[in-house]
This record gives structure tokens, C-alpha cells and sequence, in this order.
């Protein structure tokens, strides 16, 4: 019974980071991913943001999910999801006021992450709490490793650094475009290509086994 | 429904009420030490700093929690005697993205601008922001020229950007090439701040010559 169950949230945890990865398989949240993965450190603080409002916020709603009214679902997880927003708002305010500016408006803007809303409608609302925040975890694991991603890549070609550290010595001449918003689309675009690169090549590898 | 709505905004308020309650000092804090360490960076000899307001009609007043109106604030920078070794202000100005905020330096002893900070920009990243490291920009701030004229209502020479290698007088900015709206902003934030305040402060600056 136990291995079952752990099984089955293994399965939960782990659909958020590979089969259903909110940046590369879902394209979910392109906002934050496209403007704050100028470097990684905002890319890790971004994701941790947001994945400690998914699962507060995934939690409560599973909580509430027999006494909330459909009619006004929305409203309610909206409510709650912004409430943690403030939370996580003022919390970084009080780490620090240099990374506060860095993520500027994107903070709030978490409210309207549809990686949030969609979890809280798709998944916390038919299952109970620990279901519903072990699959938030996974999903903000994944979303937190897509943002890495995208931060690594630009920091590196963009500024020549990685978490602040200089990687190259003074002869390098940075990429700035990849810093730019431009960067964004190139690197989130080479990213989505390899993934779908690499589904087609599962697919046709499974068309010819079975032929 | 009501009593479903009730109870979700309560539980929101407490939370958030709580988490405003228990970052507040930290975030007091936060602002409180960004605030001085753009001011020990623009004024390096000083070892404290006193807050104060230069007030319409030529007075200085300590700063308090309330600024009175027409007030320009400033901090002023002693070394370990205590003796007044530069002042800070602030200043801001359209920038490219959006106001560039300014924190700059200002030597009685040669009447001049010295050193400058960012106190918060949004600049288009590895254009905007060389402000912060272009070296001959920086340059610009070693002794930039901001004396007050004979009757001390305002600057001698206005303070003002130029186009990057036109620089011809001690009162200009010699622009980024390439970054020239920021380079205006960081011009015009000096400028405005320095028209504003210098002239109330300038005729005063003995009265605070010596930390109280």
C-alpha cells in the first residue's frame, strides 16, 4: 500500500519536471521565463518564488475544494494566490532589496501565472492536499529548472559570467543581445527545438519497433 | 458562498498581514542601509551620516519622519572628527526605460560634484547601465563644476550632457556613446538636484560644518 502510494507521488512530482515541464512541454508562464532569465541568479529567485505560491496556494485550495462554490472558484483561487504573491513580495523585499529590484514587477505578477491558475483548476481542486502539493512542487522544480536554464545560457553568452562570477577574464566581448529581449525568444527557441527534437526522435524510434 | 467567500478573505488577511508585520523592520532595514551605502560610496571619506533637510528660505533642519514642503533632502558625510567632509543628495530623470535615480556627491571645499550612484534604474542592460562602469563617464564626476553664481540663486553654469567627446567646460557631462538619453538623465537628475538644493544649502553650510 505505502510503495503504491509513494509511487504515485513520485509520479505526481515528477510529471512537472519531465512529461509535463510548464517552460519546455506546456509553454506555460513565457512571461517571467522570457524577462527575468537575464541571469541566473533571478532565474533561481524567480522560480523559488513562484514555487513556493504554487504549493501555499495549491494547498489551500485542495484544503477549500469541497466548500468552494463553482460559481465562484475563480474568484476564490485568485484570492489566495494573491495573497501568497504579498507574501513571497515582502519576503524578498526583506533578502534583499537589490534582487526586489532586479525581478521589479514580475513579483506581482506571479498573480496571473497561468502555471498557477491552471494547477489550481486542473489539479488542486479534484485531489486532496498532499497530491495537489506534491504535483505543485514537481511543477515548480520544473519550472524553476526551465528558468535555469534559459539564466545560464543567457549569463553566460550575454555577460560572460555565471552567478556573478567571471567566467572568461577581461579579453571576452559579451553577446549582449542575449541579455536583451531578443536573447529570450533565441534561447527559449534553441531550447524548445532540442525537446521537440528529441520527442520526434522517441516517436519515429517507437514506429519502427513496432514495424 | 458567503460563508466560503468569509472565510478565504479572512484567512488571505491574516496572512498577509502577518507576513507584512513580520518583514517589516527587515525591510526598514534593507532600504535604510541601501540608502547608506550610496551614500558612503559617492562621499568615501565620510565615516558617519546625518540627515537633513535644506528648507525654503535658507534654513537647515535636521531630518525628521514628515518632510516640510519645499524641503530638499540631503545627507551630510563626517570623518572621524566630525568634521563635515562632503554632502549627498538625490536626484532623478527620465531615462531611457524609466527614471534613472541618482545618488551624487557634492565637495563644498571645491564647489563641485564628486562620484555618483545608482540609487535604481531600469536601464536596457550592457547599454543603459554602463553609467554604473563606463570609466571615462565616470571620469566626468571626478570634478564636475558646480559652483553657484555671484548672488547664489543658482548655478553658475548650468550642469549639462553633451555629446560623447564634446566636452569643452568643467560644468559639462561627456555623454556614453551609444547611451546618450542616460547619460542626459544622469545630467539633468544632477542639475535639477543641485539648482534645488545648493542654493539654500551652500550659504548655510557652516551651520552643519560640525556633527551636532
Amino acid at each position: 500500500m505505502t510503495t503504491v502510494a509513494t509511487a504515485k507521488n513520485w509520479d505526481e512530482f515528477m510529471e512537472g519536471i519531465w512529461k509535463q515541464n510548464p517552460v519546455f512541454v506546456m509553454v506555460l508562464g513565457m512571461c517571467p521565463t522570457l524577462a527575468v532569465t537575464v541571469s541566473a541568479i533571478n532565474a533561481i529567485s524567480m522560480g523559488l518564488a513562484t514555487t513556493f505560491v504554487l504549493i501555499a496556494s495549491c494547498g489551500l485550495v485542495s484544503m477549500m475544494r469541497n466548500i468552494t462554490p463553482k460559481e465562484v472558484r475563480i474568484a476564490v483561487y485568485i484570492v489566495i494566490i494573491a495573497t501568497f504573491v504579498t507574501a513571497v513580495d515582502y519576503a524578498i523585499q526583506a533578502i534583499s532589496l537589490t534582487l526586489y529590484d532586479a525581478l521589479g514587477a514580475f513579483i506581482q505578477l506571479i498573480v496571473v501565472n497561468c502555471i498557477i491558475l491552471g494547477r489550481a483548476e486542473a489539479h488542486a481542486a479534484r485531489n486532496p492536499p498532499v497530491a495537489a502539493m506534491t504535483n505543485a512542487t514537481g511543477m515548480g522544480a520544473g519550472f524553476t529548472i526551465g528558468l535555469l536554464a534559459l539564466g545560464v545560457v543567457r549569463e553566460i553568452l550575454g555577460n560572460g559570467t555565471l552567478f556573478g562570477l567571471s567566467l572568461f577574464g577581461e579579453g571576452f566581448q559579451p553577446w549582449v543581445i542575449m541579455v536583451l529581449p531578443p536573447g529570450g525568444f533565441f534561447v527559449l527557441g534553441s531550447w524548445l527545438l532540442l525537446f521537440s527534437w528529441r520527442a520526434r526522435r522517441k516517436q519515429a524510434l517507437e514506429a519502427t519497433h513496432h514495424a | 458562498m458567503i460563508r466560503t467567500l468569509g472565510l478565504v478573505s479572512g484567512i488571505c488577511g491574516l496572512i498577509i498581514v502577518g507576513s507584512y508585520q513580520g518583514t517589516y523592520d527587515a525591510v526598514a532595514a534593507n532600504k535604510r542601509i541601501a540608502m547608506e551605502r550610496a551614500v558612503f560610496k559617492v562621499v568615501p571619506a565620510a565615516r558617519s551620516i546625518e540627515e537633513y533637510y535644506a528648507l525654503e528660505g535658507g534654513s537647515i533642519a535636521k531630518a525628521g519622519a514628515s518632510a516640510p514642503a519645499g524641503a530638499v533632502k540631503f545627507f551630510a558625510g563626517y570623518d572621524e572628527s566630525g568634521k563635515l567632509v562632503g554632502v549627498a543628495a538625490e536626484g532623478g530623470a527620465k531615462g531611457y526605460a524609466d527614471t534613472v535615480r541618482i545618488m551624487f556627491g557634492y565637495d563644498p571645499a571645491c564647489q563641485c560634484v564628486k562620484n555618483i550612484g545608482v540609487v535604481s534604474m531600469r536601464e536596457t542592460p550592457g547599454i543603459g547601465d554602463k553609467i554604473l562602469v563606463d570609466r571615462d563617464f565616470l571620469a566626468n564626476f571626478k570634478e564636475l563644476d558646480a559652483g553657484l553664481n555671484a548672488e547664489m540663486s543658482a548655478l553658475a553654469h548650468e550642469i549639462k550632457t553633451v555629446k560623447h567627446g564634446s566636452k569643452t567646460d568643467a560644468w559639462q557631462v561627456d555623454a556614453i556613446s551609444g547611451a546618450t538619453i542616460t547619460s542626459r538623465a544622469v545630467g539633468k537628475a544632477i542639475n535639477d538636484t543641485a539648482q534645488a538644493l545648493l542654493p539654500k544649502l551652500v550659504p548655510n553650510i557652516d551651520k552643519i560644518g560640525s556633527k551636532s
